[in-house]
């Protein structure tokens, strides 16, 4: 009974989305008040499910009631769930954000909550081609949040955004089917299955396969040398809406993470740890990029959206380090998605009180609320440059251990240091420049709104909340790392679950 | 032959395709998406293997095997694919023309004398 819990991060958020359309049409007033309530009970199913998940068990639901590996089935483990979690938190805190924008301009809240289902999807889905679907469902929502009140500067980045995911998407369905052209299925577990025996001729086209998965979720995930759209795009895009974007590179980590553990990880294939090493170098000539890109930028938006490439990169190069660096990359994916949802709707509140100059680093009027924002600006810079005793610094230092003494040992200290170093560096000169070189122009902008303060308030106590509760939320991280590394669990959860027995007809 | 005729027809999709998304004219990368998905669609119908004058809908008395029929597999990929593609294709042809119409030019990237747009420099 259970399972069918499954469906409602999905189905829920999909069924507001028309519902929020009429709302809008007849009631606009109570738009706002039912999406929010939409994502607040995405967000206690998905609290839900992680406590589901975190039992060992993988839950499985079958679309449809077919027999696996045919229909498509929904998979929940301990990555999906935590992933479900962080989503619905920052959607929260976006949304919540997101109110004075959302009147700006149609459809906004339809928009998110059809966002919210792709990313959950994405998260849940156990078939390779659904996976597809989801993609392109949290895509178009987000080329529509993207461009909500866009301007000219914003219209350009977000069509190469559009592009460059659309070159992506053709080259995933180019690599889902041939994975169908050379295994005959699309069902993760069927597919983890199955590979070991892969006729020796086929491996090629598997392996060229896998290649093209890379790509695509490199692209999603930025990793260099497909990420250089990323901080132009989210450096145009609104901020609360850049906030929830920083959900969206981890769909392309997840997905390194589910292929490289499930279908390339334990037994021998032609695919088994292929192309780990190469996957490590980009993480870290990511990081270094994204450092190099953070230290060159202009303005506040263009800034966090390097320093989302710098976390990108930590991660992808840390998941490749077998399994206690995996655990510490995930719990460092939590904080460090937080504390850039949480940079992205700061960047945003202090652009609007410095009138024309914006998030610009230039000579500024004064901000309004110096105090209140230079804190959190503080704070929430501590968090994503890894400083102690916030979560970052516990993730780091879960990362650094987990590699002692190892080959890549130099490699990835000398990259997770400089680039945080760096990170460190580029804020404080960032918050200097913002905050105390005014020219002394008056300032008239208008004190933060009760709904920027709202958002703030959601990412800054989950900031907070997983820093405090470390020990568990380690736990938890290194027992996902656990569950990943053994895809047998996975394969053996789909391939036993039976459809659901017809009622008996009564004669 | 047949083979060799699908393929090549993928093959020239594609080369064509990925030349006009490497244009600097919206137009041109639309059209360039255009003919790359449609070479995906034939690879994906290709990837279920090219049978003729086989149904893919399992008839009384012929063994249920892929000897005797078409895989219906790809058709419905294909199908979702094309759906998607065409949609996708609608929303950046806006998004092009709104651009067009904004930026009073429809290149994909901002001339070198227009120092803002690109760079994140400041405009004043």
């Amino acid at each position: 009974m259970t399972a069918q819990w499954l469906i409602v991060p999905i189905l829920l958020p999909l069924l507001m989305a028309p519902l929020l359309l009429l709302c809008e049409r007849w009631h606009p007033r109570w738009q706002a008040p039912l999406a929010l309530l939409s994502t607040l009970a995405v967000a206690i199913v998905a609290a839900g499910l992680v406590r589901m998940a975190d039992t060992g068990t993988v839950g499985v639901y079958l679309l449809g009631n077919w027999q696996p590996p045919f229909g498509i089935v929904l998979v929940l483990d301990r990555l999906s769930a935590l992933l479900l979690l962080l989503t619905a938190v920052v959607a929260l805190a976006s949304q919540i954000a997101a109110a004075p924008l959302a009147a700006r301009g149609p459809h906004f809240h339809a928009f998110f909550q059809v966002q919210l289902a792709g990313l959950n999807g994405a998260f849940l889905t156990g078939d390779l081609f659904n996976l597809f679907v989801f993609f392109e469902v949290l895509l178009i929502a987000s080329y529509a949040l993207l461009l909500h009140d866009a301007k000219g500067r914003a219209l350009r980045a977000g069509l190469h955004y559009v592009v460059i995911n659309l070159v992506g998407s053709a080259l995933f369905l180019i690599a889902a089917s041939l994975f169908y052209g050379v295994v005959g299925t699309l069902n993760f577990a069927d597919l983890a299955a199955r590979l070991p025996q892969l006729a020796p001729q086929d491996a090629g086209l598997a392996q060229a396969a896998a290649l093209l998965l890379l790509v695509v979720f490199g692209i999603k995930a930025a990793l260099l040398p497909l990420g250089f759209w990323l901080p132009g795009t989210y450096g145009a895009a609104p901020g609360p809406v850049a906030a929830l974007f920083a959900i969206m590179t981890k769909v392309g980590l997840y997905g390194i993470i589910r292929t490289s553990t499930l279908l390339f990880g334990a037994g021998t294939t032609a695919l088994t740890g292929w192309g780990a090493d190469a996957v490590f170098a980009l993480g870290v000539v990511t990081m270094g990029f994204g450092a190099i890109s953070a230290l060159s930028s202009q303005r506040m938006g263009k800034l966090i959206g390097s320093l989302v490439l710098v976390s990108s990169g930590t991660l992808i190069a840390a998941s490749t380090l077998g399994e206690p660096a995996l655990a510490g990359a995930l719990y460092y994916m939590v904080h460090s998605t937080l504390a850039i949802a949480l940079l992205f709707l700061l960047a945003h509140s202090i652009g609007l009180q410095r009138g024309a100059t914006a998030d610009r680093f230039g000579d500024g009027p004064a901000v309004t609320q110096p105090v209140l924002l230079g804190l959190l600006f503080v704070f929430a810079a501590a968090a994503v440059a890894g400083l102690p005793p916030l979560g970052g610094f516990i993730g780091k230092a879960l990362m650094l251990s987990a590699t002692i003494n190892t080959s890549v040992m130099a490699w990835f200290w000398g990259a997770v240091i400089g680039s945080g170093v760096l990170g460190i560096m580029v804020l404080a000169r960032a918050g200097s420049r913002v905050f105390w070189n005014v020219n002394g122009a008056a300032t008239v902008a208008p004190p933060m709104a009760p709904s920027a303060l709202g958002g703030i308030a959601v990412l800054v106590l989950a900031s907070l909340l997983w820093t405090a509760l470390a020990a568990a939320a380690a736990r938890y991280t290194a027992d996902t790392a656990l569950q990943l590394v053994q895809p047998h669990l996975y394969v053996d959860a789909v391939m036993r679950t039976a459809p659901v027995p017809a009622p008996a007809k009564e004669h | 032959m047949t083979a060799w005729f699908v393929a090549s027809a993928i093959g020239v999709l594609t080369a064509c395709g990925v030349w006009l998304c490497l244009r600097a004219r919206s137009f041109d990368v639309v059209l360039g998406l255009t003919l790359l998905t449609y070479a995906v669609n034939v690879f994906i119908f290709a990837m279920g293997r090219l049978a003729f004058n086989m149904p893919p809908i399992v008839r009384p008395g012929v063994p249920a095997t892929l000897a005797h029929y078409a895989d219906p597999l790809p058709q419905a990929l294909v199908l979702t694919a094309i759906v998607i593609s065409f949609a996708m294709t609608a929303l950046v042809l806006t998004l092009a023309m709104k651009a067009y119409h904004v930026n009073g030019s429809d290149a994909c990237d901002p001339p070198p004398t227009d120092k803002g747009a690109g760079t994140g420099a400041a405009p004043p």
